[in-house]
């Protein structure tokens, strides 16, 4: 697991959600996905590379079932932006890193 | 523009990763673009990646996952040599040589090609189909099945993966209506089988979906069937299409030969296309055998067809 990225739990999730003081992106995922194992790298470089903007972490929802339920997650990988504690944007399906930048991008604070 | 390539190989299942490893053990250097990520079969690894437990692919007694097999072609490909590019050809050139292939406005040039683009799963385009994807429509049983713990859901189409599906999806599922437009399974017979003596499985015959109702998520869908003309809403949550699928050869319209349907036409007994220099493997030439070890294996073809035909131009 790249530097920076947060694996969330049950306990930890609202927590680390509401307390963030950037965007926090949290990548639901399982073992058993394909595209998840895509989408993985795309989100440790953009983690790696935005890391004054954006924090990301990552749920696995075979072992937190009840967070992805309560977020309607009916497929993975889903990803769901989230800034102040609200739920801002949600992304389904893996894509080029390009495309999620896009997707991200006006959620996230601008300028360096 | 980066420096000219031997060959460069469009794809990467199982046809263009065995070309790769075939190519780059003879010493030719390969250029793999293999797609980009996507949650569609279109993407880096190919089909395999939106599947599970392959139990007939030979050498695996114990059966292996599909994503991990195609990490392991990749592994051995690059062990080689070869070399990747994870983004998708937008364009090519086949009309002089060197072949000219894009990434947008990226230009990599080739004395030779092989194809192996594959194919991936056709949708009902319905209106609300695409907003519904991921809220409970689906063209990936094992990506999003186990969401659908305890619902009644659906899976459209008659072929082998249509059971497959159905049956991987009862697993979760409370009930698995089966939608067949016609009044018989398309699918093998044991699959057929397995899916008769499910009692978790409903099969529809004649019948298809003609609408998609939900405003958040999939709550149910409009059945017509086709006998009689008559329509009847089924209350599903899930929604699981596996009609069929279309070989990815968009950017070869007009540049290679291919079949109304779409499937690139290669000589027979060979993998060589209309143009020489450019070869094809795997799904994207093949809508018969459908298998990851005859996309293997055509790719192993195509290494070989591609590797003679450049000593002779030499």
């Amino acid at each position: 697991m790249a530097e920076g990225i947060v694996n969330l739990t049950s306990a930890t999730f609202d927590e680390v959600v509401n307390s963030s003081s950037k965007p926090i992106l949290v990548d639901f995922w399982a073992e058993w996905c394909g595209p998840c194992k895509q989408i993985a790298p795309i989100l440790e470089q953009i983690a790696s590379e935005n890391p004054e903007k954006i924090a990301i972490a990552k749920l696995n929802v075979d072992d937190y079932g009840d967070i992805a339920g309560r977020f309607n997650v009916m497929s993975i990988p889903t990803m769901l932006l989230f800034a102040d504690g609200e739920l801002k944007h949600k992304i389904v399906g893996a894509m080029p890193k390009g495309r999620m930048l896009e997707e991200l991008s006006p959620f996230l604070p601008a300028g360096q | 523009m980066s420096a000219q390539h031997k060959v460069i190989i469009i794809g990467s299942g199982p046809a263009g990763l065995t070309a790769a490893i075939y190519t780059a053990r003879a010493s030719l250097s390969p250029l793999v673009i293999e797609g980009e990520p996507s949650s569609t079969s279109d993407q880096p690894g190919g089909q395999l990646m939106l599947t599970t437990e392959i139990e007939n692919f030979p050498g695996f007694p114990e059966g292996i996952m599909g994503p991990e097999l195609m990490m392991n072609f990749r592994t051995q490909a690059a062990r080689f040599g070869a070399e990747f590019i994870t983004e998708k050809v937008t364009k090519v050139d086949f009309s002089s040589r060197p072949f000219k292939v894009w990434i947008r406005d990226q230009e990599h040039t080739a004395e030779s090609i092989i194809v192996a683009t594959g194919a991936q799963s056709l949708m009902l385009n319905l209106p609300r189909e695409s907003d519904l994807i991921g809220h409970g429509v689906s063209t990936c049983a094992t990506c999003d099945g186990f969401f659908f713990r305890n619902h009644e859901i659906a899976v459209v189409g008659g072929g082998d993966s249509a059971i497959e599906e159905a049956i991987f999806l009862t697993k979760f599922a409370t009930k698995v209506h089966l939608i067949v437009r016609r009044d018989a399974l398309r699918a093998s017979r044991i699959m057929q089988e397995r899916a008769l003596s499910n009692e978790k499985i409903q099969i529809h015959w004649n019948s298809q979906v003609t609408e998609l109702h939900g405003e958040a998520s999939l709550t149910s869908v409009t059945l017509k069937n086709n006998a009689d003309g008559t329509s009847a809403p089924l209350a599903v949550t899930g929604l699981f299409i596996a009609i069929g699928h279309k070989p990815n050869t968009s950017i070869f319209t007009g540049v290679l030969d291919m079949e109304e349907s779409g499937y690139l036409l290669t000589r027979e007994g060979s993998t060589y296309t209309n143009v020489d220099g450019v070869f094809a493997a795997g799904d994207v030439q093949d809508h018969v055998y459908r298998q990851a070890i005859t996309a293997a294996g055509s790719g192993c073809a195509a290494a070989i067809d591609c590797e003679r035909w450049l000593e002779g131009q030499h």
